[in-house]
């Protein structure tokens, strides 16, 4: 396990992100409220990798949003080194991009196709006038594509010319170049190809440790989630519904969701399969645009009882431990 | 018994302006009746072309079915007629795709699209038509079946529309089902509800699985026996116990070592095959796969290997015996 020095680098309190849905054409009248984010608590310590999974539309994608104030929180709030950036001004939010950075999804989308490979990743030195000569400029940039397993020789190639995995290679350099402490990872490699992505994970294992970075992981394979992470949040319908230590999070998952998203998640070994027990859940996940009262997962729940429609569950301990469930089973 | 399916030699090659792309390179291998079998591989390296080509679905041109056979229920399917072939579509071999958003027609109802093969094929009337569509969205847990057979595609979600495919796939009891990434663009418990059915049914109607994907855990839940494939060739071959137990070809033995378990030891790291899967226009000599492999000898960069037995039921196609390394 890396070292934390238990200093909480983020600190999200409550926070809640919904997007208002309009009806008609003339008169927009307000129709209700997609709960993208409903209401989530945790905290990441420096330097270590906090993941995030959960299903399409659980709201994970949203949450690294807000807190990189790209979506505005309806409510809560969010402490980045002991300041709230909740409420941000033009002046905070520059300072507030140099330290934390993002690593999308696409690799294919999130480059500019007219810029080249350097100037996609000088343009946040740029921006904020990290350089004080050409000269500097380029050999920061060369410094960085070999940081990043890239040969300095493409500085001058554009996206179309490198391959799924090298251009995910300069989605991180250009998180990079401003030298942040924090850098959200939204399913850094689920489009890659699998003998890519390895190369990927470990080249981000490697960075953290050289520049002391902190990480939150957000993704759907719980795997790769497992594998990276130090301690993983599972979300559900804009809900955190468990939050453990990776090991604890596999060897003894609490919640039927988590249960379930662990049995769906095939292992690479027959023998293995054989006798593994498979928890199904039925159902799909309900539309966030009208959420089920009560804990949102009793739809498709096999454990569900009679309180669970009514009553949302708080989100406690399990015991004496860190680890963090939201369920009636356990209350 | 004869299996139920045999390619052999079979390639498929694109003529493009830049040249001519080896998507499917001299393959062959055989499918049993009723079982489940995989394909893997990585995306580009000719899993989805191959099993186009059981289909005759190759848009020509650019591309073409250049060598080899197709022995399906006694029958070379390469030298069927149009109409024969049509005749085998959908209803001896039938194909579930992988986008379900788009591999549906948005402007017909889901259950005019699940009526049309066993119209066509079966050639039963109206009610009958309708009768077996209500029995086969139960079949595949649709819910409330009488209403959803009148909507459309865009009412269903990516998990209802999967199963839409599947009710299509099996209505006319096919003896093959060829099953081309079905859950790829799925969440992973949706993935595994799916999954399931699927071998449920294909049970249930004594027809054979062919299960093509990139994901080893799936192949290792769900199939008996497993191709591997990479550049447009098969490299190995094997029961899935023995493939994954005993994996003889480097590809393979790197592809278990770069995907995370959930079930290992978290502090081991991953073991990526440097590089990049290659340009199906501008192969290496030699074996493919031999700029990316630690165990490479000399002889790989001139010969491309043969697959050749290391024991019963498992095949390589690689010039070092990995076991010695």
């Amino acid at each position: 396990m890396l070292e934390t020095n238990n200093q909480k680098i983020l600190q999200v309190r409550d926070l809640a992100v919904h997007f208002p849905i309009f009806k008609g054409m003339v008169f927009k009248k307000k129709i209700g409220d997609v709960k993208a984010v409903d209401g989530v608590s945790f905290h990441i310590f420096s330097g270590e990798t906090f993941g995030l999974v959960g299903e399409s539309g659980c709201g994970k994608t949203t949450t690294g949003r807000a807190i990189l104030c790209l979506d505005r929180p309806t409510a809560g709030n969010i402490m980045f080194n002991g300041n709230d950036i909740t409420r941000h001004d033009t002046t905070m939010l520059r300072q507030l991009r140099r330290e934390m950075q993002m690593v999308f999804q696409d690799p294919f989308g999130s480059l500019d196709p007219r810029m080249t490979a350097r100037d996609i990743i000088g343009e946040p030195l740029l921006v904020h006038n990290m350089t004080k000569s050409h000269a500097e400029y380029r050999d920061k940039i060369d410094h960085l594509l070999e940081i990043v397993g890239l040969n300095p020789g493409m500085a001058q190639r554009y996206p179309h010319e490198f391959s799924g995995g090298q251009r995910q290679r300069i989605g991180i350099a250009r998180a990079l170049s401003i030298k942040p402490k924090f850098i959200v990872c939204d399913e850094p490699v689920s489009a890659l190809d699998v003998s890519i992505q390895a190369q990927i994970i470990n080249l981000m294992e490697e960075l953290q440790e050289a520049f002391d970075l902190t990480y939150l992981f957000i993704a759907h394979d719980l795997a790769v989630v497992r594998h990276i992470s130090n301690r993983i949040a599972v979300m559900y319908l804009g809900d955190i519904v468990e939050i453990a230590d990776r090991i604890d999070l596999y060897q003894n998952p609490q919640h039927p969701y988590t249960k379930a998203l662990l049995s769906a998640v095939p292992v690479p070994d027959p023998a293995v399969e054989a006798v593994r027990q498979h928890l199904l859940i039925e159902g799909e996940v309900p539309s966030p645009f009208n959420p089920p009262a009560g804990c949102k997962f009793h739809t498709r729940c096999p454990y569900a009882m009679a309180v669970c429609k009514s009553e949302v569950p708080l989100f406690g301990p399990v015991g004496e431990s860190e680890h963090m469930v939201a369920c009636h089973l356990y209350r | 018994m004869p299996p139920l399916l045999s390619v052999k030699n079979l390639s498929t090659h694109f003529f493009t302006k830049e040249g001519i792309i080896k998507a499917v390179d001299d393959i062959s291998y055989d499918i049993n009746e009723g079982e489940v079998i995989g394909l893997v591989g990585e995306s580009g390296c000719g899993k989805s072309v191959s099993a186009l080509s059981l289909m005759r679905l190759i848009p020509n041109p650019p591309g073409k079915i250049v060598n080899g056979e197709i022995f399906f229920e006694g029958r070379d399917l390469l030298k069927l007629s149009k109409d024969d072939m049509c005749d085998v579509r959908g209803n001896r071999i039938s194909m579930i795709f992988q986008e379900p958003m788009s591999s549906l027609n948005p402007v017909l109802t889901i259950g005019d699209q699940i009526k049309e093969p066993m119209v066509l094929h079966k050639g039963i009337n109206r009610e009958n038509a309708i009768k077996k569509t209500l029995k086969l969205l139960e079949n595949v847990h649709i819910p409330e079946g009488d209403t959803r057979i009148n909507a459309y595609p865009h009412m269903f979600s990516g998990g209802m529309r999967q199963r839409a495919m599947i009710a299509m796939g099996i209505s006319c009891n096919p003896k093959l089902i060829i099953a081309d990434e079905p859950t790829t663009a799925l969440d992973v418990t949706i993935q595994a509800q799916l999954l399931e059915l699927m071998k449920q049914l294909s049970k249930d109607f004594s027809s054979a699985l062919f299960l093509i994907t990139h994901n080893l855990g799936l192949v290792a839940r769900y199939a008996d026996r497993v191709n591997v494939m990479y550049a447009g060739r098969i490299i190995e071959k094997a029961t899935a116990a023995d493939l994954y137990g005993d994996p003889r070809h480097p590809y393979t033995i790197g592809l278990m070592a770069s995907v995370p378990r959930l079930d290992q030891d978290i502090k081991k790291k991953l073991v990526p095959i440097d590089g990049q899967p290659p340009d199906l226009l501008y192969l290496p000599p030699g074996c493919p796969f031999h700029p990316r492999c630690r165990y490479r000898i000399d002889r790989c960069s001139i010969e491309n290997p043969e697959l050749e037995a290391v024991s019963d039921n498992h095949e390589k196609a690689c010039w070092v015996d990995v076991r010695n390394q």
